[in-house]
């Protein structure tokens, strides 16, 4: 197993290293950001250029980066958007928002998501089973923006129950931010629902109809005993590293939803700096976003060896 | 009682023969042999709800390819037109189910004023904007000044009421034209401004009475509004309809300009004038958007260009997949390492990233659109690839395959014409179930504004909504509608991709994914 760990870790690094080749140079080749705004301080800001060695050829210029960003973790200055700000410090101070809207809105959805998917495998076939199956259809579907754009309509505008947007630059542990960040909770959460559910529902079903099912009820367990004890549990092999996926998602924001509910995190962030064309922002955050969907789909590999033993993804 | 099993000694003579006289045949089928491709049609149309899809798609597909050739009243692409921001943000409207709220009015409260500017639209041209008055001339709860308000209900198409317009010769005469011929007055006698000191009274086309500085107006003494036509100067011997009371001596514009290039400034109706410019009532099932375009024909148009644009890109990651999976599955070992290590790569770029250098790159080159199709294209293939090398893997070592070869068949025919056919439906399924993803990003990233398509002679429906989501609270209806449709398309598109694996490959029956 841990072989298989430590391999696995190694691939991920060498796919990382690539990407992140790749989108240095794509970025490098990029002309600079104008410096006509900066009026006296044009001189400063080409002298600042050359010393941080913008103008030496691509493949020095990596090298620097490497030893400077990726050994000694200074990722630059950022050079449009928070005018001579460290990139990290504003990389970081974006986290906090970020994390806690989707951290609320999992501990939202992952039970509901679980609890419905469940209920639709046990009434199989039954009308509960086609209205939540029917639900999770809408919901996989319908972009996230739709529901964002209609929750923020009927829940802050035309109900007037929660603000339009966050309350941001409050305390983040108070209630009126608690309130602001609602619909933007569940906006976030209910994609994440109906994903689980469906899931949920696909295995529990499968498991439900199995052998060792009867052979359970046979041997006089009552179905509720049955289902709880075998139907569940191995049901949930495939469902708890999709779990631990999203919970390497934390870390990322929705750009969608940040965008409509004025969340100042890193999506926003990531919005700003493409359209500001900052570009030691964006390398940052192009590295970030590559390193947590690579490191999501390792936590849900290696997790799902954990969970089963007989199971090693990406083997064959 | 005993059971008789013992059939080894049988005498002889029980034996008889069955026939001998012909030689036995298979029967002939009588039906018809049914194909995998009609067998899996069959399997299709009994799944109620994908046949359901099918058909939504299928209303959906003909709105999106006739709505712009029909409603497409020339209003819809010309936003440097500045007379179209007379019609902006006007409210659905359908004649058919007017009873239901779809008529175009909105319930808003007005100040004094305001009201009266109202009633003034009404009583000069005979079409009243107030369509219903809930509650008059009451005091503010939190009063500071003595102004009253009314609570009413609006009709949005008449409530801008006259504007000014500065017209050419050949435009005064025409409208004079025409209303000679239909009998609708779109032209309104000039008002005397030269007792207004203040620059919004004056251009204020709505005030034909007279009024104090602050817009209120006198009233005489049966509460009626003092008319303050202009009398006096030239309107380029205006021979039209006259309004009711005019004794003949009103003027009906105002001449501006060199006498070389004379400028006519008139009031006109809105209502009527568009009547006058597009020779139908203004009725926008849709409503329009800030600019004054039709939400219905824009939809369409984007709509169309949504769907045009994921089939393209379906389409060529399906070419390219099936290449690429073909190879990588069919020559197996280090090549197939290489070429998976490859695609590792490129699906770990997030989409985002992709489509951002792309635009940053290639945009001033080639365009937003190709550039877009290129990153789409970039990491789209993927999928397919995977798929393809699957079914490769399952099918290269299978025994008529070994057949073929022995009887010399190359690779590339063992590749395409034995072992790729099996993998088609696969794709196919792959690939429709890929259209809607396709629309669901597309749309995504026109919201987010990372790309822009939005152009006088196009837009897409993320375009839409994200112009729409600043007035989404005073004009829901900007964004209600493309969301609506986006919504239907996706879920239907994914209804029908479902139904369509089902079809094809029943083993996958009713597992997700």
């Amino acid at each position: 197993m841990f072989k298989y760990i430590l391999k696995r870790i190694t691939l991920m690094f060498f796919v990382l290293f690539s990407i992140m080749t790749i989108c240095f140079v794509l970025i490098k080749l990029l002309p600079m950001p104008t410096i006509e705004g900066y009026g006296q301080d044009m001189k400063l800001v080409l002298m600042r250029r050359e010393a941080l060695g913008y103008n030496k050829p691509i493949l020095v210029q990596y090298g620097i980066f490497l030893k400077k960003s990726i050994l000694q973790g200074n990722w630059g200055i950022s050079e449009t958007l928070y005018r001579g700000q460290e990139v990290w410090t504003v990389f970081i101070s974006k986290m906090p928002a970020t994390m806690m809207v989707n951290i609320y809105s999992l501990l939202f959805s992952v039970p509901i998501g679980i609890l419905l998917g469940i209920y639709a495998a046990l009434k199989k076939n039954k009308w509960q089973e086609y209205l939540i199956s029917t639900l999770i259809m809408v919901f996989i579907s319908v972009p996230s923006y739709v529901y964002g754009l209609l929750l923020q309509y009927l829940l802050a505008f035309r109900l007037k129950w929660f603000p339009f947007q966050m309350d941001s630059g409050t305390d983040y542990f108070s209630f009126s931010m608690f309130r602001s960040i609602v619909p933007a909770i569940l906006a976030l959460g209910f994609p994440t629902v109906a994903g689980l559910a469906r899931n949920v529902r696909a295995e529990l079903s499968e498991v439900l109809t199995s052998d060792f099912m009867l052979l359970a009820r046979t041997k006089g367990l009552t179905r509720s005993q049955a289902t709880v004890r075998h139907a569940l549990r191995n049901s949930m092999v495939p469902i708890f590293p999709m779990i631990f996926g999203e919970f390497i998602g934390i870390l990322s924001g929705s750009l969608v939803i940040e965008k409509i509910f004025g969340i100042p995190g890193i999506g926003q962030l990531f919005l700003n700096s493409i359209t500001a064309l900052d570009y030691n922002l964006f390398m940052l955050l192009t590295i970030f976003y590559t390193f947590i969907g690579l490191a999501a789909s390792l936590v849900v590999d290696v997790s799902y060896g954990l969970i089963d033993p007989r199971i090693r993804m990406g083997e064959r | 009682m005993e059971k008789k099993t013992d059939y080894t000694k049988i005498p002889k003579e029980r034996f008889a023969f069955y026939q001998r006289e012909e030689n036995i045949h298979d029967k002939k089928l009588d039906t018809k042999p049914v194909g995998y491709f009609r067998d899996a049609m069959g399997r299709f149309a009994r799944n109620k709800s994908s046949v359901a899809a099918a058909v939504i798609i299928g209303l959906l597909i003909l709105y999106a390819v006739f709505i712009p050739y029909v409603g497409g009243n020339n209003y819809t692409n010309s936003p440097s037109d500045t007379m179209y921001l007379r019609f902006a943000n006007l409210l659905p409207k359908s004649r058919l189910f007017a009873w239901a709220g779809w008529d175009g009015c909105k319930d808003e409260t007005l100040s004094k004023n305001d009201y009266y500017a109202r009633l003034a639209i009404g009583q000069e041209t005979g079409m009243n904007p107030i369509v219903k008055v809930y509650r008059e001339d009451y005091a503010a709860e939190d009063a500071q000044s003595n102004t009253t308000y009314y609570d009413v209900r609006i009709d949005s198409y008449l409530k801008n009421g006259m504007v000014y317009l500065s017209l050419t010769p050949e435009e005064y005469t025409a409208i004079q034209k025409w209303q000679n011929e239909t009998g609708i007055q779109v032209i309104y006698p000039a008002v005397d401004t030269s007792g207004f000191r203040i620059a919004s009274l004056k251009t204020d086309a709505n005030i034909w009475y007279q009024c104090n500085q602050k817009g209120a107006p006198k009233l005489d003494r049966n509460d009626n509004l003092i008319p303050l036509y202009r009398t006096s100067g030239n309107d380029g011997n205006y021979d039209s309809l006259r309004i009711q009371g005019d004794d003949g001596s009103y003027k009906y514009a105002v001449i501006m300009g060199t006498s070389a290039s004379p400028a006519y400034n008139v009031r006109v109706f809105s209502y009527t004038y568009f009547q006058f410019r597009y020779g139908i009532e203004p009725s926008f099932l849709f409503g329009t958007n800030a600019y004054g375009q039709d939400i219905l024909t824009r939809l369409a148009n984007a709509a169309r260009f949504s769907m045009i644009f994921a089939i393209c890109v379906s389409a060529v990651n399906l070419v390219i997949g099936a290449f690429y999976g073909a190879f990588e599955g069919y020559y197996g070992g280090k090549t197939d390492l290489v070429m998976e290590r490859i695609a590792d790569i490129l699906s770990g770029v997030p989409f985002i990233v992709v489509v951002t250098l792309f635009k940053l790159h290639l945009a001033k080159q080639v365009g937003a659109l190709p550039s877009l199709l290129f990153a789409f294209v970039l990491t789209g293939w993927i999928g397919m690839a995977g798929k393809t090398r699957m079914q490769f893997y399952r099918f290269k070592n299978q025994e008529y395959i070994l057949a073929a070869r022995t009887l010399g068949a190359g690779d590339f025919r063992l590749m395409f014409g034995h072992i790729f056919p099996n993998a088609l439906g696969t794709l196919i399924t792959g690939a429709v179930l890929y259209i809607p993803s396709v629309v669901y990003s597309e749309s995504n990233l026109t919201y987010l504004g990372i790309v822009n398509l939005d152009s006088t002679t196009r837009t897409s429906i993320g375009s839409m909504l994200s112009a729409g989501q600043p007035v989404m609270s005073t004009y829901p209806h900007v964004v209600l509608f493309p969301s609506i449709f986006i919504a239907l398309l996706l879920i239907t598109f994914n209804l029908f991709g479902n139904g369509l694996r089902d079809a094809f490959n029943p083993s996958l029956r009713g597992t997700e994914d």
